[in-house]
């Protein structure tokens, strides 16, 4: 037993959180800041901030994360981070030549106070900032929120590059929120097929899933480029995918250069895909082509092929809200049970809408915002599960409890594949599917007495 | 060797240097030019290295921080204790099983290793201080597991609000009675790198386990085994080696190590010093507090481990340990010589880099030496001079701001429990016949002549000294592995071993060899440019006619 000293019985904690099932702003911002092209994200505060971030999205893209940080010592963090700041800007631009840096704040220079735009306003004055070149700051204190947060909050501060020219340019922007890059190529794939014009922002497509060349580029050609974050302020529209990642920069456009926005849930499985296809098509004013159809098809024809092994599951799952209340959705509509629900990261709304998708399943929902993988696996231990959908982190649960798990989410650190094969859309249904089938029948296969071992199902 | 030599020629290190600085704006590259040492040439500015010096804001250092070097490298691997983390979520969240520590749970069955516990700090507890979020959280840990111990790690926010954690952790231990907890001060900004993190873990545990358990351990010949931190199992092949040779290892501080092995580690009769940079100092004190001895060891490298242990068997002095220990090595090493002989033909004259923490960059030269490789770059991310140079440049260290924030332990002779373990003849004669006690030379007499010694390396030097001196292979940690491995060199993880390992000891020793070999003669690194990129031309078309 890994998780040994996990008691099936639920005490009430009011404090002590084990096993979160969130993590802190910053690396969501150094995330999001990775899919502008060109951009070295860059972490105001101590070292060890940004050395666990690229640790951390290394682990899971399986991919280099450059990003600069103030390194704060105990000087900076009593006189104010502003000299290491402005060391920093000048620094960067004459070693690393990046079009754009995008920093964030760390809780130590969130608590010490250190205002990011005036020092920004500071180092164009002394030129340490070029022309030409830009920063972008978020403020993520990681006593707020979580990671979800962090790249929420870095996303909308990339609104503040929009400039309308006055002259609509006939595109739709698209805020993925935090999908895989794999994900956003697939988002873009869709929006081409419809035939539709789009900016997609963040996009790390070709930044964090790169090729192997004998070359390296600390700025690979992925990336949304300046161009195209400053004309989302000349879109006929912005579709933001995930109200927790994308809402806010998706108003903020709204709000600052009417540019109307929908808020759509992340386009996981069949009837968020369906959304999202039907939104584009009316925003842009184009017909679904058959393609597109016949994708859809495929994933309906798989679910009812399947249907025997999915029906009447029960499912654990942990994750980020947006996540979870699209793949909840899914899950429901193909007949699985989704029971114990959970994120780390807080916010209105999210056990309301879970509630609401699983209103007319005939198992109990357990679904809690704020909360962690130790009450998880607590009500697992309680009302044990067919399967385990979530992070890295699940696999101690699910190897004690002995359930099949199927690793889905943030961060994936034993695992390769997910930056490279899409889950949203219908070839990203297709995908979840056969990941949930194989953990599954793998199971039964293992499972099965000599004689009912069955090479046909 | 004849083809290592030919390769050292295809460069200058004073052109290395001199390119690796070109870049730099002027004070940088002065500050730079100071951490670059050619080994033992006169091209350089300064007779020695700089080291443990602030990194540059800005300039992409492989750096963590002091709260990494506390909670995630020295007390993470300690598997009975209960560590909160008090803060925001992120550094335990980050420090939560990403060190490879292997663990075996033991008899009692406590095992805390796979656990993440955190305050989860919220803006209301920065505004109005954390210390009640703090106590109640280390009572409803109590509550839960009854541990021996609760140890409480402060992140950047708890010491600029002013949680004062040790009052806190002082009134819970009374409170509590049967368990201890205390509190380490180890926000990430204290110091400049993980190593002021490692120092301020050393000075708790010293402080509030060492010398807990007076209880006489069975077993004959008894060591502690000091900057051991198991990761991939080192340090169960290097118990397995001790227990054969019939070594008792009181105390690993601190891999799959248990608050008991820290409280009786005063009761050992000879400490052994792997990791110097990350534990130097609990030698030290442990000799002053309780009288006992320490040397270097180092289990990694088959020679280094035969090494190790003879200089253990010697200084017990007892020939049924000296014979015991030659049959073990007799044993273990002809399986060793033969995995080395078998890849020799594949790795012989090969070179390699290597920049981690402490002192792997200088252990791990003797596994590449068995091979037949030279290293041909090296360095710390967290070094001090004495990790280079040798502990006799210790008196001239100067104190500076960064450093004068850590800690240093005034220790005594224990009144009643200080017990020299020899007496100053046995260690004179000792010594007479060549034996080092406390003795150190670090990394610079075991590397060649002109090559590279680089502390603190960063992103921009990494990449321009892989494309400049082409090593077969470069050895750091995650952040640097796929930019090296975009340039189409193998990149060994150092710190994790990615997801390898054991390397220490004798059978570490073959998986290394194996390993390596793997690298450097993979397939995939042939594989960079596909056929149109090598031979652009247009073939003719008649081809296709």
């Amino acid at each position: 037993m890994l998780l040994r000293h996990t008691p099936k019985e639920v005490t009430e904690r009011s404090v002590l959180v084990i096993n979160p099932a969130k993590t802190c702003q910053p690396i969501g911002a150094m995330y999001a800041a990775l899919g502008i092209h060109g951009c070295l994200p860059h972490s105001h505060g101590a070292q060890g901030c940004c050395a666990y971030h690229r640790s951390t999205l290394t682990r899971h893209y399986k991919e280099p994360v450059p990003a600069g940080t103030s390194s704060f010592t105990e000087g900076a963090s009593v006189f104010g981070g502003q000299a290491n700041l402005l060391q920093a800007i000048s620094n960067i631009f004459s070693v690393y030549e990046p079009e754009i840096i995008a920093v964030h704040t760390t809780c130590l220079s969130e608590t010490i106070g250190d205002d990011l735009p005036q020092i920004r306003k500071k180092a164009i004055k002394e030129g340490k900032l070029p022309k030409g070149k830009y920063m972008i700051s978020a403020s993520t204190p990681s006593y707020v929120g979580s990671h979800v947060t962090g790249f929420s909050t870095m996303v909308k501060s990339m609104t503040g590059l929009a400039e309308p020219t006055g002259k609509k340019n006939g595109k739709v922007n698209i805020i993925p929120g935090w999908v895989e890059p794999a994900d956003m190529e697939e988002l873009k794939r869709l929006a081409a097929l419809t035939g539709v014009k789009t900016i997609l922002f963040p996009d790390t497509s070709g930044v964090l899933n790169g090729p192997l060349s004998g070359e390296y580029k600390m700025f690979p050609d992925g990336g949304t480029t300046i161009a195209e974050l400053k004309s989302t302020a000349d879109s006929i529209g912005t579709l933001a995918l995930g109200e927790w990642c994308s809402a806010a920069a998706a108003r903020e456009l709204d709000s600052r250069h009417k540019v109307p926005c929908k808020v759509l849930d992340m386009p996981f499985g069949l009837k968020a895909t369906d959304r999202f296809i039907d939104a584009l098509r009316t925003v842009a004013g184009v017909p679904v082509p058959d393609e597109v159809s016949l994708e859809r098809g495929q994933l309906v024809d798989m679910i009812s092929d399947m249907h025997q092994y999915f029906y009447r599951k029960k499912v654990a799952l942990v994750g980020d809200p947006d996540q979870l209340i699209a793949m909840t959705e899914f899950l429901v509509s193909i007949d699985m049970c989704p029971v114990h629900i959970v994120t780390g990261t807080p916010g209105k709304n999210f056990e309301k809408r879970i509630r609401e998708i699983t209103e007319e399943m005939p198992f109990e929902v357990n679904v809690k915002a704020k909360g962690d993988m130790f009450l998880l696996h607590q009500w697992i231990k309680n009302e044990p599960v067919d399967l385990i959908m979530g992070n890295t982190y699940c696999k101690h649960m699910a190897r004690d409890e002995d359930i099949p798990l199927v690793r889905w989410g943030f961060p994936i650190l034993d695992r390769q594949g997910h930056q490279y094969f899409p889950t949203v859309g219908y070839k990203g249904g297709l995908r979840l599917l056969e990941k949930i089938l194989n953990a599954l029948m793998d199971r039964m296969d293992r499972d099965a007495p000599e004689e009912s071992f069955e090479l046909v199902y | 060797m004849a083809t290592t030599a030919k390769k050292l020629v295809q460069w200058d290190p004073a052109e290395v240097k001199a390119e690796l600085l070109k870049k730099y704006p002027p004070k940088v590259a002065r500050k730079r030019a100071k951490q670059i040492m050619i080994n033992e040439a006169l091209e350089n500015e300064t007779p020695e290295i700089t080291a443990n010096v602030r990194a540059t804001p800005g300039i992409i250092t492989m750096r963590g921080c002091t709260y990494a070097g506390c909670k995630g490298v020295i007390m993470g691997p300690t598997r009975d204790i209960v560590n909160i983390t008090h803060g925001p979520i992120g550094c335990g969240f980050y420090s939560w099983l990403t060190r490879r520590n292997q663990t075996a749970a033991g008899p009692d069955g406590e095992n805390y290793m796979p656990y993440c516990f955190s305050t989860d700090m919220q803006d209301a507890d920065i505004i109005f201080g954390g210390e009640k979020k703090l106590e109640k959280a280390i009572q409803e840990a109590y509550d839960l597991f009854h541990p021996k111990s609760i140890a409480v790690f402060a992140t950047c926010p708890v010491g600029l609000i002013g949680d004062d954690i040790h009052t806190v952790t002082r009134r819970m231990k009374e409170k509590f009675g049967d368990c201890n907890v205390y509190a380490f001060s180890c926000e990430g900004y204290k110091g400049v790198s993980q190593s002021a993190g490692h120092h301020i873990a050393n000075n708790q545990v010293f402080r509030h386990i060492v010398g807990e358990n007076d209880a006489v351990k069975p077993g004959d010949y008894k060591i502690n085994l000091l900057g051991e931190y198991n990761i991939g199992g080192d340090g169960f092949e290097i118990d397995r080696i001790l227990k054969m040779c019939g070594i008792t290892n009181i105390a690993t501080f601190s891999g799959n190590s248990t608050y008991d092995q820290f409280a009786s580690a005063h009761t050992a009769d000879l400490n052994t010093v792997m990791c110097h940079r990350s534990i130097n100092y609990v030698a030290d004190m442990l000799e002053t507090k309780y009288g006992i001895p320490w040397i270097k060891v180092n289990f990694i490298g088959a020679g280094a481990t035969a090494k190790s242990l003879r200089k253990i068997a010697e200084y017990f002095g007892d020939q049924k340990l000296i014979d015991r220990v030659e049959t073990v090595i007799a044993e273990e090493m002809p399986a060793v010589e033969e995995a080395a002989q078998e890849v020799r033909t594949r790795t012989e004259g090969k070179t390699a880099m290597m920049f981690v923490g402490g002192s792997r960059a200088h252990h791990y030269q003797e596994l590449f030496n068995e091979m037949g490789m030279k290293t041909i770059s090296a360095g710390y991310e967290f070094a001090h001079r004495d990790d280079y140079e040798g502990r006799q440049v210790i008196p001239d260290l100067k104190l500076d701001a960064d450093s004068r924030n850590i800690e240093e332990l005034v220790v005594e002779p224990d009144e009643t429990r200080f017990k020299p373990r020899k007496t100053p003849e046995e260690i004179k004669a000792l010594e007479k016949a060549g034996y080092r006690f406390k003795h150190y030379d670090g990394l610079n007499p075991d590397m060649d002549q002109g090559t590279l010694i680089i502390d603190d390396l960063n992103q921009y030097e990494a990449e321009k000294l892989v494309e400049l001196m082409k090593p077969d292979i470069f050895c750091a940690g995650i952040k640097e592995k796929f930019s090296i491995q975009k340039l189409g060199v193998p990149m060994k993880q150092l710190h994790s071993y990615d997801s390898g390992g054991p390397y220490a000891g004798f059978k570490g020793a073959v998986n290394f060899y194996k390993e390596i070999d793997r690298l450097v003669n993979s397939r995939v690194w042939s594989y960079m440019k596909a056929p149109w990129q090598e031979n652009p031309q247009l073939s003719a078309a008649y081809v296709w006619e």
